[in-house]
C-alpha cells in the first residue's frame, strides 16, 4: 500500500505565550497568500506551540524562519469521521486497539464532514489500520 | 557596657592602631617568606616588608580580588597545609569554579570571638535561645552563626533553612528568644506564622534578630522592628573573610570592625586610592589574623563607608556602613551570591538552548524569586510540548546546581533577547527594598 500519499505536512511553531504572537505568524502567512486549513495552539507555562496545515508548507517555512521563528514540520494524518455522535470514538478505537499513541490531535467540521487530524507515534501503521479498518484517510494532495 | 573583650573593645584607639601595624608587620613578613602568591604580588609591586614602617603603609601592599582565589582553585594560595585544617567552606565563583575556604583551628576561633564580641554587644549571652535559621553546609552562615552563639553561652536551635512551620513551632515551644537568618526570611516567617494564627510579637519570647547575607535598608528594619517586636539587627561577612563576621552594636550605627583582627580600608574603585573616613567607596578587608587563607587588601566588591569615631556604646574600633551597593554585578539571591557570569558558563554547556540570557528578579512574598529567560534553539524545538518541557527541566536543574538556588526558566523565541554592545545588562532586578 502506498501510505506517502496520505502524510500531510504540518507546520509546528514555537511561540511565546503573549500578546501579539499569533498575530505575527497569521500576519507572516497573509502576506505570502498562504492559506491556513486547520490549527490549533497547545500551551504550556510561558510558551506555546502553533501547529497548522497549510496550502504551502515550504514557503510558509521559509517565510518564518526567516522572521526567525523556530519552525519544523511535522507528519500527520487526517481521517474523515461521521459528524454525529460516537464518529470521534470510531477513529479513536482503531488505533487504541492498535496500540498506536496518539501524541496529540485536533479537528474541524467542514461542509464535507468532520476532520480529524492525528499526530501518532507510528504514522505508516496508523494508516494502514486506519485503511483496514475501512475508514476514509484524506490524501495531501487535499491539503497541499 | 556589657563586653566580650573589654580589654580590646574599648581599647584606645593609638594602642589599636599599634597592635595593628604589628600585626601587619609580621603577616607581610610572613607571607613574603612562606606564600609564593604574596612574594610574587610584593615583587610585581617593587614593595619589601621593610617598606612597611607605619600602618599608613599598607597602601603599598597590592590589592587582592576574587579572580585570584578562583585562578588558584582549590587550595593553591593557602598557608596551612592540608593536615593544619579542620574545616572547609564553599562558595560561589564567578564563573563555574566556586571558591574554597579553609580554615586552621586557630582561625575558627578568631572568627568565633569575633561573632561573640558582636552578639554579646547586642545584649545576648547565656540564657539566650539563638535559633540559628541560616543554612547549615558549604555555605558559612549556619555553623559560623552557631559557633558564636555557643560560644557565648548561649542555647543553639540549629534549625537552618526551610521547613518553616517546624521552625515557628519550635521557636515557640522552646521559647527562642533571638533568631539569626536574612532579613527576607524573617518576614517570610512573620507572614507563614500570622497564616498559622501565631503573632510573633505576643506568642512567641523572641527580641533579636541577627540579619544578613543580603542587602536591606533602613524601611526595612524599620518594618520587621515593629511588626514583629524585636530588635534588628544587620550582620555583615563573606566567606573569603571566614564568614559572617562583624555586626553592629546595640546603637544600631553600623557593624564594628574589630581592629585586632582585620585592617578596613575604602578604596576609589576606580583609582585604587584610599577614600577618607565618610566617603563612599568600595571596601578593602586585610584579615590580620589568618593561619590558612590570608587576606591583603582583599577587594570584597561591596560599596559603604567608614566611621572611625568612637561609637556611643563606647567601642573605639571603626564601622562601616550598611552595603549600598556592588561594584560589579553581582546579586544576592535568597542569601547566596550569584554572578551573571555563572549562568553564562552553565548554559554554554547546554547544546539546546542559547548563550545570550536575561534574569529577572522579583520578591514574591517576602521571598527573591529568579527567572532566566533563555532562547531555545532551532535544533532541538520539537513539536511535542513534552519535548519542549524536558528542555526546560534539563535548565532548570542544571542551573540549581550550579548556583544552589532554584531558577524558574523561561523559553524564549530565538533572537528576541536583547543584544548588548559590551557591558550586558542582562538583570532587571524588580526587588523593591
Amino acid at each position: 500500500m502506498d501510505t506517502k500519499k496520505y502524510v500531510i505536512r504540518q507546520i509546528s511553531i514555537f511561540s511565546e505565550n503573549r500578546p501579539g504572537r499569533l498575530a505575527a505568524i497569521a500576519h507572516a502567512l497573509g502576506e505570502e497568500k498562504i492559506n491556513i486549513l486547520a490549527f490549533s495552539i497547545a500551551e504550556a507555562n510561558g510558551f506555546g506551540v502553533v501547529r497548522a496545515l497549510v496550502d504551502h508548507p515550504e514557503k510558509a517555512h521559509d517565510k518564518l524562519l526567516s522572521l526567525g521563528f523556530n519552525i519544523a514540520f511535522t507528519d500527520v494524518i487526517a481521517v474523515h469521521m461521521k459528524d454525529q455522535p460516537g464518529g470521534l470514538y470510531e477513529v479513536a478505537k482503531i488505533l487504541g486497539d492498535a496500540g498506536i499513541n496518539i501524541e496529540y490531535s485536533y479537528a474541524y467540521s467542514g461542509k464535507e464532514g468532520a476532520v480529524l487530524i492525528l499526530r501518532v507515534d507510528q504514522v505508516e501503521d496508523a494508516i494502514k489500520r486506519i485503511k483496514n479498518s475501512g475508514a476514509t484517510l484524506l490524501e495531501r494532495s487535499v491539503f497541499h | 557596657m556589657v563586653c566580650w573583650d573589654p580589654r580590646i573593645e574599648a581599647m584606645p584607639k593609638e594602642e589599636l592602631k599599634r597592635m595593628q601595624y604589628k600585626l601587619l608587620k609580621s603577616l607581610v613578613y610572613r607571607l613574603y617568606s612562606f606564600s609564593p602568591f604574596y612574594h610574587d604580588r610584593m615583587k610585581e609591586q617593587k614593595v619589601h616588608p621593610d617598606d612597611i614602617r607605619e600602618l599608613a603603609d599598607v597602601h603599598k601592599l597590592p590589592f587582592m580580588f576574587k579572580r585570584d582565589l578562583r585562578d588558584n582553585y582549590p587550595d593553591k594560595i593557602f598557608t596551612a597545609t592540608q593536615d593544619e585544617l579542620v574545616r572547609y567552606h564553599v562558595s560561589s565563583g564567578t564563573t563555574g569554579k566556586p571558591t574554597v575556604v579553609g580554615y586552621t583551628q586557630n582561625d575558627l576561633h578568631t572568627w568565633t570571638t569575633s561573632l561573640a564580641r558582636g552578639l554579646t554587644s547586642v545584649g545576648l549571652g547565656r540564657g539566650d535561645v539563638i535559633q540559628v535559621s541560616y543554612g547549615y553546609g558549604l555555605f558559612t552562615g549556619g555553623l559560623g552563626m552557631h559557633y558564636g552563639a555557643e560560644r557565648i553561652g548561649a542555647t543553639v536551635l540549629p534549625t537552618s533553612v526551610g521547613n518553616t512551620e517546624r521552625q515557628i513551632e519550635l521557636m515557640q515551644d522552646l521559647g527562642a528568644t533571638a533568631i539569626a537568618c536574612t532579613p527576607s526570611y524573617l518576614l517570610h516567617i512573620g507572614e507563614v506564622a500570622a497564616k498559622m494564627g501565631v503573632d510573633i510579637k505576643k506568642d512567641t519570647n523572641l527580641r533579636t534578630g541577627i540579619l544578613g547575607a543580603e542587602p536591606w535598608t533602613e524601611g526595612m528594619r524599620n518594618r520587621i522592628q515593629d511588626w514583629l517586636g524585636i530588635r534588628a539587627y544587620d550582620i555583615y561577612g563573606t566567606s573569603e573573610l571566614s564568614g559572617p563576621m562583624f555586626t553592629e552594636c546595640s546603637e544600631q550605627k553600623g557593624f564594628h570592625i574589630w581592629s585586632d583582627i582585620a585592617l578596613v580600608e575604602i578604596i576609589d574603585p576606580k583609582t585604587g586610592e584610599t577614600l577618607e573616613p565618610g566617603e563612599k567607596g568600595e571596601l578593602t578587608i586585610t584579615i590580620l589574623q589568618k593561619e590558612a587563607l590570608p587576606m591583603i587588601r582583599y577587594r570584597i566588591g561591596d560599596i559603604t563607608s567608614m566611621e572611625e569615631d568612637t561609637c556611643s556604646c563606647g567601642r573605639t574600633h571603626p564601622r562601616i556602613q550598611r552595603i549600598q551597593g556592588r561594584v560589579d554585578d553581582m546579586l544576592i539571591i535568597r542569601g547566596i551570591n550569584v554572578f551573571p557570569s555563572q549562568i553564562e558558563f552553565a548554559l554554554m554547556a547546554i547544546p539546546e538552548v542559547g548563550e545570550h540570557f536575561q534574569i529577572v528578579v522579583e520578591r514574591k512574598g517576602a521571598l527573591d524569586d529568579m527567572l532566566v529567560r533563555v532562547e531555545l534553539n532551532k535544533e532541538s524545538f520539537s513539536d511535542k510540548i513534552n519535548d519542549i518541557m524536558k528542555v526546560r527541566q534539563k535548565v532548570e536543574h542544571r542551573l540549581r546546581n550550579s548556583l544552589n538556588v532554584n531558577v524558574d526558566v523561561e523559553l524564549v523565541e530565538p533572537g528576541s533577547l536583547p543584544r548588548f554592545e559590551g557591558k550586558s545588562k542582562k538583570v532587571i532586578d524588580k526587588r523593591a527594598m
